[in-house]
């Protein structure tokens, strides 16, 4: 058996209807349980980003990444652990605010936690944390004592630490195929 | 320039331009925009009317199967649109080039379960290489380009192209360019001669090497290549059942097929090799066997197109990334000409054994014996075909059977349900590769279960007059299924005995001539008979019910653990 740890695959696709979806059967259809999931815009008009957690192994999730890229549509995935990248979650955390005021714990949370408040009312305060999963589940376990009400985390959001972009290499390699492809149709239209 | 046609119009001349002069298809509600227009383009595309769309896209397989090209399928939305998806299963797994054309109601009724509306794109996402709906008709043009060029390069499979009544009805300008390139779409892997030198080292160093040919070979035309290499380097070629007739079943280095129930020479060499070299398979476990004990002595060198494939089912040992043909073409200069006769000399004394103590038997039971058995009647068939017939199975003991004993002298001779096994593939299959391979003879061996899933196409057959030569191996039962019973569920024959109808009135009904084969003596004539007719003919062929197909490795079991009966292993 293969060690499991947790592992991000970064998807770029074209920004079209039904992709995150296609793409996300690719781990449903292997039964790798979805950890995480955002989906977003990238810095690239026209280009998406899906960025995936799941906890497998390195054999299933080199044939899954594989497996995503035979999608058309799909422009190029990527694998990462958690060395390879810079990331981030963000939660969200609901706690009636009388809890946390009779306590006197708000400025302890928010100091100790790198925590801040986004809004309060009588009724509740709303928390917000970014962090590594760690993090965010330590400040959850502690406002439970405090009578959380809600609780909910994002997707990760992850860049690559590597000095190479390899994504944008992809594209302007691509662009060269295109076009070599586009003077190839040209000249034997010529002819 | 400034012509305005509608999108239905766009659609066939699309047809026209990627060279497509055949479609098959069924007509319905939300596609008759298209069909409509295709009665105006009747000179340039012939239309086949199956009598089922299931029909329409096996029929569209074998065709494309045996000429090459891209199957063309049309049918209409709801119901026409679920029929065709057991095809579409099936071409993706068999990597099979289609175009299906699905009709879609309008764009405001979508998603709100109108009559005949079904989510054809999400069902067809899973199972196609590329879905894509249409909502207006200026995307058609280049959506349809696209969808050929996708459908027919790297490594083939069928696409589905959702066109909306709007899409269809609408008006647009002609423009159509041919597709070339898709963004992130890599059908030509760029070849990496670093692999092919180490390939070519290791097969230089290889005294037991063995060739795995798939349908890779066929797909990119290199039969004659990989005959050429497997000369040069002395190598055994053993073929997996799609990739059968990639080298004559007569030439001196052909080993035989692989799998549950191939021959015993390239199964049971599998364990013995050192080097295995797989050409465009895939490692299907119905190949495999047991994968923990699959050939663990051996290096693995695997060449394929699909980079998915690498390691998936089998850890190789090298690899090279391109389509079938580029790759033999490269390592030729490279690798050496050798000998290896004594491991040749292997399979020989195994094929010798395989042939005295089952093959034999099977092809040339004693006298005494009654009932006629599958192997027999294939190989009688095969023997008085005509030069470069083309075999249609269906799926169960007559594919296994067909497979087994007939013989192949030309490439592209085989079409049969590889990865899927859908039975009822045979008889639509067949009509369709008559019509991809007019000048070659077609022959179906199928059961009478099943023929009975897609005989309504006898229909089609007696409408277009297509000459296609049908072996019924009849055994009253879902003989396939028997088999199991009886070997793994103790003769518990559970809802597997049939009541067949008179096939031969059937047949007369279609005005499609035949006769009915009960016993040794009737065959030959019989077989004759059908081969001398000119037009569709059916033998209905009495079969022992109880007669199995073998050698066989039982599910789950190593590759070369091959029962030579009930009884006996080898
Ligand atoms: C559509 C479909 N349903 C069920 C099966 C399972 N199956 C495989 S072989 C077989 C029996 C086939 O019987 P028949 O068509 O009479 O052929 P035979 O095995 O007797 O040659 C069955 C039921 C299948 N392969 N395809």
């Amino acid at each position: 058996m293969q060690q499991t740890c947790l592992y991000t695959v970064t998807v770029f696709t074209d920004d079209q209807v039904g992709l995150l979806n296609q793409v996300s059967i690719v781990f449903t259809r292997r039964r790798q349980n979805i950890e995480s999931l955002s989906a977003s815009p990238t810095s690239i008009p026209g280009v998406s980003k899906f960025t995936f957690t799941c906890w497998s192994t390195l054999r299933m999730m080199e044939q899954v990444v594989k497996q995503i890229e035979k999608r058309v549509g799909v422009l190029k995935a990527f694998l990462h652990t958690d060395d390879d990248i810079v990331y981030q979650n963000i939660a969200l955390y609901k706690v009636p605010t009388r809890s946390l005021v009779d306590n006197h714990v708000v400025e302890k949370i928010l100091r100790r936690h790198n925590a801040r408040i986004l809004e309060i009312t009588e009724a509740y305060t709303v928390i917000e944390k970014t962090g590594h999963n760690d993090e965010t589940r330590a400040l959850f376990e502690e406002l439970m004592q405090y009578g959380l009400t809600q609780y909910v985390r994002s997707g990760r959001v992850a860049v690559t630490k590597d000095a190479a972009e390899h994504f944008t290499a992809f594209l302007e390699e691509q662009r060269r195929l295109e076009q070599s492809q586009a003077d190839a149709a040209a000249n034997s239209n010529d002819n | 320039m400034n012509e305005r046609i509608t999108g239905a119009e766009v659609l066939m001349r699309g047809l026209v331009a990627e060279g497509v002069d055949r479609v098959f298809g069924y007509p319905g509600g939300a596609i008759m925009p298209v069909y409509d227009k295709l009665f105006d383009f009747t000179s340039s595309i012939t239309h086949i009317l199956t009598r089922h769309e299931q029909g329409a896209i096996h029929a569209a397989q074998g065709y494309a199967r045996v000429s090459g090209r891209t199957g063309v399928v049309i049918v209409t939305s709801g119901p026409g649109a679920t029929n065709v998806v057991t095809g579409l299963t099936d071409a993706m797994l068999d990597s099979t080039p289609l175009v299906v054309i699905t009709g879609q109601v309008s764009v405001s009724a979508l998603g709100t379960d109108a009559f005949q509306e079904t989510d054809m794109i999400g069902l067809a996402q899973p199972i196609t290489k590329w879905a894509i709906q249409i909502q207006r008709p200026e995307d058609i043009a280049p959506a349809l380009a696209q969808a050929f060029y996708v459908a027919s390069t790297g490594r083939p499979g069928p696409v589905v192209l959702d066109l909306t009544k709007d899409a269809q009805l609408g008006l647009t300008s002609w423009q159509y360019t041919p597709c070339r390139f898709v963004r992130g779409y890599l059908p030509k892997p760029v070849l990496d001669m670093e692999q092919v030198r180490a390939a070519a080292d290791m097969i230089n160093a290889a005294r037991r090497p063995m060739i795995l040919a798939g349908q890779g070979v066929a797909l990119s035309n290199a039969e004659q290549l990989l005959i050429s290499l497997a000369e040069k380097a002395d190598i055994p070629v053993a073929c997996t059942l799609l990739g059968l007739s990639a080298i004559p079943s007569g030439h001196p280095l052909f080993a035989g097929m692989l799998g549950m129930h191939g021959n015993v020479a390239p199964n049971y060499n599998t364990n013995r090799a050192d080097l295995l070299i797989a050409v465009g398979m895939r490692f299907d476990d119905r190949v495999t066997g047991d994968t923990t004990r699959y050939a663990t002595q051996a290096k693995i060198l695997h060449i394929d197109i699909d980079a998915s494939e690498f390691d998936k089912n089998i850890r190789t040992d090298a690899r090279v990334h391109a389509d079938a043909s580029e790759a033999l073409s490269a390592l030729m200069p490279l690798v050496d000409k050798a000998e290896h006769s004594s491991w040749r000399r292997s399979f020989a004394r195994h094929a010798a054994a395989e042939q005295s103590r089952v093959v034999a038997a099977a092809v040339n039971p004693p006298e005494s014996e009654p009932l006629l058995n599958m192997h027999q009647v294939v190989h009688c068939v095969s023997e008085h075909a005509p030069e470069g017939a083309i075999l249609v199975t269906d799926v169960g003991q007559n594919q296994m059977a067909s497979a087994r004993n007939f013989r192949f002298s030309h490439p592209k001779s085989i079409v049969t349900s590889g990865a899927l096994g859908t039975m009822g593939f045979g008889l639509p299959a067949a009509i369709g590769a008559k019509m991809g391979a007019p000048n070659r003879t077609v022959c179906l061996f199928t059961g009478d279960g099943g023929f009975q899933m897609t005989l309504q196409e006898l229909g089609t057959i007696m409408q277009y007059g297509t000459d296609v030569k049908i072996v019924i191996l009849n055994n009253n039962f879902l003989g396939n299924v028997r088999q199991w019973q009886s070997l793994f569920f103790k003769n518990r024959f559970s809802q597997t005995p049939m009541l067949n109808p008179d096939f031969i009135a059937l047949a007369r009904a279609y005005a499609i001539e035949g006769e009915d084969v009960e016993s040794r003596n009737e065959l030959i004539p019989a077989v004759e008979r059908m081969f001398a007719h000119h037009g569709a003919y059916i033998l209905n062929v009495n079969i022992d019910p109880a007669a199995m197909i073998f050698p066989m490795t039982p599910p789950g079991e190593s590759v070369d653990t091959i029962m030579l009966n009930q009884n006996e292993y080898y």
